[in-house]
C-alpha cells in the first residue's frame, strides 16, 4: 500500500502531546498558526466518564487496584508503562535501563507527581562550578521569564523562600502539613536538614474560570476531573481549543520519520496509524517533536535520506548521546508514635505537601551535585497491598509475627497510618557513553526500528545513594522512627534505582552553541535543520536534582515564542 | 511523574505480571458468566476491559477448592459484626487474582492439596471435615514465619500468600473500608491535622509555617499577584 498523502497543509505539526508539545500546541496555536498534533496513543479527557478512575474504589474493580495491568496500580492514569505489548526496546551488555511510555493525549502529564521546580541559576551553569558535565548555552536570566508565564497560567503551590538555586515564583499558598510531615520536619530539622512547603501544579486557589479548585482526594495521579492539577490536555490542548485555535488532532499516530525535501529540510512527518496500520504522509512549514527525550530520538535517527545519511540533524553523531535520568532511592519508617492513629480524612493533594531542597555544600563531599527529599505516608485509600503482612511491624515491638484469627483486623487497624517513607532525588552526571541508538536487528510491531540502550550509572551516583540512605536513617531516629530494612550495600549500589525507573530521562538532544558539540540551538532548534524544532526533555544539557516538567514547558513556551517570531519574519 | 508512587506500589504488595493464557480452564454457565461479567465503568481501555471480560469467564478453582478457601478465609478473618468474609468478595477476588497473576496458581493450588494431604495423614480426613480445633491444630503450624529461616518452609509460604489475599481482599472492600476507617475518596477541603489528633501525638504546626498556607476561605478567589510574585487575593 502507498504512503496516503494528507491534502492539508499546515504550519506546524508538533509531534506528541505531553508538556512540551501541548505547551507548544497552546503557544502557537494562540498566535493563529495552523497546528497538526499528533499522538502516538488515544485521546483522553478526564472529565470523560468513561475513561475516569478518580473516585473510584479499589472494591469496584475485580482486582482491586492491583498493577498487573498498569505499572502504578490499575486507576493510576497512563496507558503505557515499563513494557509496551508490541513495542519493545533492547539493552546493550549488562545495560540495566527501564523506559516508562505513556501513549495518550497528554502523555504521561496525566499521571506524574506535579512536583513544579524552577531550575536554579547554578543549574545551567553547573560545569563553572565542578568542572562536570557540560554548561547550557542560556541561564537562568533567559529562561526566568517564561517560568513566571508557565506559573501564571498553569498554577503552581509553593513559599516565597529566596534560595539563590530554588528560585520562588508566582506561588499559589501551599497545604498545611499532613501528620507524618510534621514528624518529618521535626526529624529533618533536628538532622539540619531543610525543610519547605512543597511546589507542586496542583490549584489550591483558583486561577481562571474554566479550572476547578482542588477537592484534596490525593488522587492527582489519576488526572483530575475538574481539571485543578497540571495535564497537559486539560490545561493547555483543550483550552487551545476552545478558545478558538486551528488545531487537527491525529490520535493513535506513530510518527516514524521527518520527511526532508532534495534541500534536506523538513517538509512534514510520516506516521502510521495503528487504526488502518497504513501508513500516512503530513506536510507542514514547521515541525517540532515533543514525543519524548528517547522517542524524539528514535524518530530522528530513523529519519535517514540522502541529505542527512547519520539521521536527521545528527552531523554531530550526538542524538541518544548524553541520555541522563535522576538519581533515585527510598527508605521505609514505621514510626510508634503514629500507630493507633485517630482516623480522619488526610488525602490532601496527590503528592507530598513538604520536602526537601538540596541543602548542603558538595566541597564536603564525596560526590558532586544534589539531590532533594520527598516525603510520603498517611492515611492513604486501602488498595490492593493493603493487609498484606499485617503485622510484620509487631518484630520492632517484641511481638509474634503471622498468625490467623481476628487479632488480624486489630493488627491492622493498629498500623494504618503508622508508615512514612522519604525518596531521594537527584542530579546525575550526563555521559556520553550512556546513550540510546537504533537496534536494526528489530522492529516493533509498525514496522519502525526500536531503540537499544547503553546505560551504567557511575560512582557519583552510587555515592550520592550512599549519603542519601544516611540522610534517611539521620532523618528517621530524629523523628522517633525505624528504619525498616538494611541500608542496601555497595553489592546493590546503595539501593540506587536502575536508569529510566525515576522516568527523567533527558539529554538526547542536547543543546549548545557548537554544532559540533550539541544538536539543538538555544532554541532547541536542530542545527542541522532550520525547520525542525525539539521541546521534549531531549534538549536538557543537565536536569539539576529538579524534576524536568516545568523546565520543558518554560523552554517550550519561549521556543514557540521563537518560531511565531520566524513566522512574522517570514523566515520558513 | 515521580517514582515516589512504585515504592508505594511496593510496599504495598503490587505485582505486576498477568496477560498469560490459560489452559485446560472449562468455562463457566452462561449464568455464572451473567453475574460476573464486570459492568462497572472504571475508566478501563477497550483491551483493558476485554481482557477482565476474559478473565472473569474463566473459572480456575473447582467447587471444592474454592470451598477449602472459604473455609482457611473464614479461620483467617472469622465473621464479626463489622463484616464477613463473604460479604467482602474474598473468595471471587481471590478466584479472579489466580487467573490475573498466573504465578499465584501453582502456589495456591498446590497448598491447597498439600493442606488436605496433610489432613489425612493426620485426621484421617480432609480438611474442611475435620474440626475446628483440628483445623487450628494444623494452622498453628503453618502460620508463623519462623524468624531464623532466610526463606520459609512451602507450607508457611502458601498460607503467608493466601493470608495476604485475604486480608487484603477484606480489607479493600465496602465493609473493610469501613472497618479500617479510612475518610476520603470524596471532595472536601483540607485544613490541616484536627487539633486533638495534633495534642495525642505531642507535635503542632508553627504558626509562621501555617500562616503562609492556603485560606480556605478564599480558595474560589481568583488568583492574582503583583510583579514580585506577592499574591494580592
Amino acid at each position: 500500500m502507498e504512503i496516503i498523502e494528507n491534502t492539508k497543509y499546515y504550519d506546524v505539526i508538533i509531534v506528541g502531546s505531553g508538556a512540551g508539545g501541548g505547551m507548544a500546541t497552546k503557544v502557537l496555536a494562540d498566535s493563529g498558526l495552523k497546528v497538526a498534533v499528533i499522538e502516538a496513543g488515544p485521546h483522553f479527557d478526564p472529565a470523560n466518564p468513561d475513561q475516569q478512575t478518580q473516585f473510584k474504589w479499589a472494591h469496584e474493580s475485580p482486582r482491586r487496584g492491583a498493577g498487573t495491568q498498569r505499572d502504578f496500580g490499575e486507576y493510576d492514569m497512563a496507558y503505557g508503562g515499563w513494557d509496551i505489548e508490541g513495542e519493545p526496546y533492547n539493552r546493550i551488555g549488562d545495560t540495566q535501563f527501564d523506559w516508562y511510555r505513556s501513549r495518550m493525549l497528554g502523555g504521561r502529564t496525566n499521571h506524574w507527581g506535579r512536583i513544579s521546580l524552577r531550575f536554579g541559576p547554578n543549574d545551567f551553569k553547573s560545569k563553572d562550578k565542578d568542572g562536570l558535565g557540560e554548561n547550557w548555552p542560556i541561564g537562568y536570566e533567559d529562561i526566568k521569564p517564561y517560568y513566571d508565564k508557565v506559573d501564571k497560567l498553569i498554577g503552581v503551590f509553593g513559599t516565597k523562600e529566596n534560595m539563590y538555586n530554588d528560585p520562588d515564583g508566582f506561588f499559589l499558598p501551599p497545604p498545611k502539613p499532613r501528620l507524618h510531615e510534621l514528624f518529618y520536619i521535626k526529624g529533618a530539622r533536628k538532622s539540619n536538614v531543610k525543610v519547605i512547603p512543597s511546589r507542586l501544579s496542583v490549584l489550591t486557589k483558583r486561577i481562571n474560570p474554566e479550572r476547578g479548585v482542588c477537592f484534596y482526594c490525593g488522587q492527582c495521579n489519576r488526572s483530575c476531573s475538574v481539571y485543578a492539577d497540571f495535564s497537559s490536555g486539560s490545561c493547555l490542548i483543550f483550552p487551545a481549543q476552545k478558545s478558538g485555535g486551528q488545531i487537527d488532532l491525529y490520535v493513535d499516530s506513530m510518527v516514524h520519520r521527518v520527511d526532508v525535501d532534495e534541500n534536506g529540510k523538513a517538509t512534514g512527518v510520516s506516521y502510521i496509524s495503528k487504526k488502518d496500520r497504513l501508513e500516512y504522509r503530513l506536510k507542514s512549514k514547521v515541525v517540532v517533536l515533543a514525543a519524548s527525550a528517547c522517542s524524539s530520538a528514535r524518530i530522528l535517527l530513523n529519519s535517514k535520506s540522502t541529505q542527512h545519511p547519520n539521521g536527521l540533524g545528527n552531523s554531530s553523531d550526538l542524538i541518544g548521546k548524553y541520555l541522563h535520568d535522576s538519581t533515585g532511592t527510598d527508605r521505609v519508617v514505621f514510626v510508634p508514635k503514629l500507630m493507633d492513629r485517630k482516623t480522619y480524612n488526610e488525602d490532601g493533594v496527590g503528592g507530598m505537601h513538604v520536602y526537601s531542597p538540596w541543602w548542603l555544600d558538595n566541597k564536603n563531599l564525596d560526590f558532586p551535585r544534589g539531590y532533594h527529599i520527598e516525603v510520603w505516608g498517611g492515611l492513604g485509600m486501602p488498595s490492593y497491598g493493603t493487609g498484606f503482612d499485617p503485622n510484620l511491624l509487631n518484630e520492632h515491638l517484641g511481638l509474634p509475627v503471622g498468625g490467623y484469627g481476628n487479632s488480624l483486623r486489630q493488627d491492622v487497624k493498629k498500623f494504618y497510618g503508622s508508615v512514612m517513607g522519604m525518596s531521594g532525588r537527584g542530579e546525575s552526571i550526563a555521559q556520553k557513553e550512556n546513550y540510546c541508538e537504533i537496534d536494526p536487528t528489530q522492529v516493533d510491531q509498525y514496522g519502525i526500528p526500536v531503540l537499544r540502550f547503553n546505560y551504567h550509572w557511575s560512582d557519583f551516583e552510587k555515592k550520592q545513594a550512599n549519603h542519601m540512605h544516611d540522610t534517611f536513617e539521620e532523618i528517621a531516629h530524629n523523628m522517633g522512627g525505624i528504619v525498616l530494612g538494611d541500608k542496601p550495600g555497595k553489592d546493590k549500589n546503595f539501593g540506587l534505582h536502575a536508569p529510566g525507573r525515576i522516568i527523567h530521562e533527558v539529554g538526547t538532544t542536547r543543546m549548545g552553541s557548537d554544532p559540533k558539540t550539541s544538536v539543538v540551538n538555544e532554541f532547541e532548534r536542530l542545527h542541522d535543520v532550520e525547520n525542525v524544532f525539539i521541546v521534549d526533555a531531549g534538549p536538557f544539557v543537565s536536569q539539576a536534582d529538579k524534576n524536568p516538567t516545568w523546565t520543558i514547558l518554560a523552554l517550550s513556551w519561549r521556543t514557540a515564542d521563537h518560531i511565531i517570531d520566524q513566522f512574522k519574519k517570514q523566515n520558513f | 511523574m515521580d517514582r515516589r508512587e512504585s515504592i508505594k506500589s511496593l510496599l504495598v504488595g503490587s505485582i505486576a505480571g498477568g496477560g498469560l493464557l490459560l489452559e485446560g480452564c472449562a468455562p463457566n454457565s452462561e449464568a455464572v458468566i451473567k453475574k460476573n461479567i464486570w459492568d462497572y465503568k472504571y475508566g478501563r481501555t477497550p483491551k483493558e476491559a476485554a481482557f477482565d471480560e476474559k478473565l472473569l469467564q474463566e473459572k480456575f478453582f473447582d467447587d471444592s477448592e474454592l470451598n477449602l478457601i472459604v473455609v482457611l478465609a473464614n479461620l483467617i478473618l472469622p465473621p464479626t459484626k463489622e463484616g464477613t468474609i463473604e460479604q467482602a468478595g474474598v473468595p471471587e477476588f481471590i478466584e479472579f487474582m489466580m487467573k490475573d497473576v498466573p504465578e499465584f496458581q501453582t502456589k495456591i493450588r498446590g497448598g491447597l492439596m498439600w493442606l488436605n494431604s496433610y489432613s489425612n495423614q493426620n485426621f484421617k480426613k480432609r480438611f474442611v471435615n475435620i474440626s475446628e480445633n483440628e483445623q487450628k491444630d494444623i494452622l498453628d503450624k503453618i502460620a508463623f514465619p519462623n524468624p531464623d529461616l532466610e526463606i520459609q518452609s512451602h507450607e508457611v509460604q502458601f498460607f503467608s500468600l493466601l493470608r495476604n489475599l485475604v486480608m487484603t481482599g477484606y480489607f479493600t472492600s465496602e465493609v473493610g473500608v469501613s472497618e479500617i476507617d479510612y475518610q476520603g475518596n470524596m471532595p472536601n477541603v483540607w485544613d490541616g491535622v484536627p487539633e486533638d489528633v495534633l495534642k495525642s501525638v505531642g507535635v503542632a504546626y508553627d504558626q509562621d509555617w501555617i500562616d503562609r498556607c492556603i485560606d480556605q476561605d478564599k480558595r474560589n478567589e481568583q488568583a492574582e499577584w503583583d510583579d514580585q510574585g506577592n499574591l494580592l487575593t
